[in-house]
């Protein structure tokens, strides 16, 4: 800590610094020459993408379903196809190994949440919080998918073709979501980064409450919500979102050059550590 | 106030710019942009070889990596430790956020694929499969 001003000498002296912020840095003990020759981690498994199993999950609960996950993965299988889900709840979920899965019918709630890694086809439909907390990895949904869809995703493309639900990316804290028909309201409610793509229409309140992040809309927005407003779309933007578009074979209806940019007024940006203690203090 | 434009007003500055930041002793939001998205044509050897390996066409979930400043370094922030990966002394910071940022990406994965990395330790500790 440097020399303090007055004006710190006085927020120190009434006990306004009590959170310690900084000083979680990690010394150095690596260099960019280290470990060069591993691409994945070394307690993840080591799977072959040629190597190919086909799981019907017919009468089988979704823990044991996860559980056979893990074992093809453990024996080395890259490809597996899931059949017969039957809209089961929370399959595939907390997968952290790259792998290629294919999942033929549909899927109940929280289905490929906490997963990282993993590249995931799902032909049918999903129900409410698909991928929530996803961490990396590709998630594409043939069909329409529930609310919440995605919510507090951290990393990694997420793909609807369809429609969406409502809360779409809710606490979105990085990634991608892509939406290729319309979403609900209050679709990227307390956004914190990454970026929502919405190629449809968007319903009321888009963006509430939103710290950070972007939302590219290609349809019409019901209504903005609270410190949402428009953003200048950039050259890097539209690079960008057509070379996302078109790994997902998808297509902007008006073209990009007519999407709209969605961005944080940075209005709520008011948090900081003397908060709590000057509410006390009020109080 | 100090020039926001600049790459190193980090690096060089105590990055307190407003009367709010020095009253609290701490700068208000993130030290680099959230929102820049990738330059492809920029990408390290590295990068594009582990983009191969996980079967992805681009950068995924380093997209969300930027080259951060930290205690007045420059730094990465390790979404798995919670904590800041500070670059190298040896490693000469490029003159743009872009090729910055892809030298974060490279970093942070080399040390997250490390034998050295905390999760290797707490996966033996705690793991459950």
């Amino acid at each position: 800590m440097g020399t303090l001003n007055d004006e710190q000498h006085k927020s120190y002296d009434m006990g306004m610094h009590t959170e310690q912020l900084t000083g979680r840095t990690m010394q150095k003990f690596f260099s960019l020459d280290e470990d060069g020759g591993r691409f994945t981690q070394p307690y993840t498994h080591d799977v072959d993408f040629d190597k190919k199993y086909e799981l019907d999950v017919e009468g089988m609960e979704s823990s044991a379903i996860n559980t056979k996950i893990r074992e093809l993965m453990v024996d080395g299988y890259g490809h597996i196809v899931i059949k017969n889900p039957l809209a089961k709840h929370s399959i595939f979920v907390g997968m952290l190994n790259r792998l290629k899965v294919d999942i033929e019918g549909s899927l109940g709630y929280f289905g490929c949440g906490l997963i990282d890694g993993p590249n995931v086809r799902i032909s049918g439909r999903v129900g409410w919080s698909c991928a929530e907390n996803m961490m990396s990895g590709t998630v594409v949904i043939e069909k329409n998918a529930g609310s919440s869809f995605g919510a507090a995703i951290r990393g990694g493309d997420l793909v609807c073709k369809g429609d969406v639900g409502s809360r779409t990316g809710i606490d979105q804290k990085g990634g991608n979501i892509i939406v290729g028909g319309s979403t609900g309201a209050f679709s990227g409610f307390m956004m914190q980064r990454g970026r929502m793509v919405i190629l449809g229409n968007a319903g009321v309140n888009l963006g509430d409450s939103m710290y950070d992040g972007t939302i590219y809309v290609g349809g019409d927005v019901k209504s903005y919500g609270v410190d949402a407003v428009p953003g200048e779309m950039t050259d890097m933007d539209a690079k960008w979102l057509e070379n996302k578009l078109n790994l997902y074979g998808m297509k902007a209806p008006n073209g990009i050059s007519k999407m709209k940019k969605i961005v944080a007024g940075k209005q709520l940006w008011n948090y900081d550590n003397l908060e709590p203690t000057e509410k006390k203090i009020i109080l | 106030m100090s020039d926001k434009n600049d790459i190193d007003h980090f690096l060089n500055t105590s990055g307190l710019d407003s009367t709010r930041e020095q009253e609290i002793g701490q700068h208000i939001g993130y030290r680099y942009d959230v929102n820049l998205v990738p330059d492809l044509d920029r990408l390290t050897p590295y990068l594009k070889e582990y983009m191969a390996v996980m079967g992805w066409s681009d950068l995924n979930w380093l997209e969300d990596v930027h080259l951060g400043y930290e205690e007045g370094k420059a730094a990465v922030f390790d979404r798995n430790i919670n904590g800041w990966v500070q670059v190298p002394d040896n490693i000469e910071l490029p003159d743009n956020q872009q090729d910055r940022d892809m030298i974060a990406r490279e970093l942070l994965l080399k040390f997250q694929m490390s034998e050295n990395h905390p999760l290797v330790q707490l996966k033996q500790a705690y793991k459950k499969f």
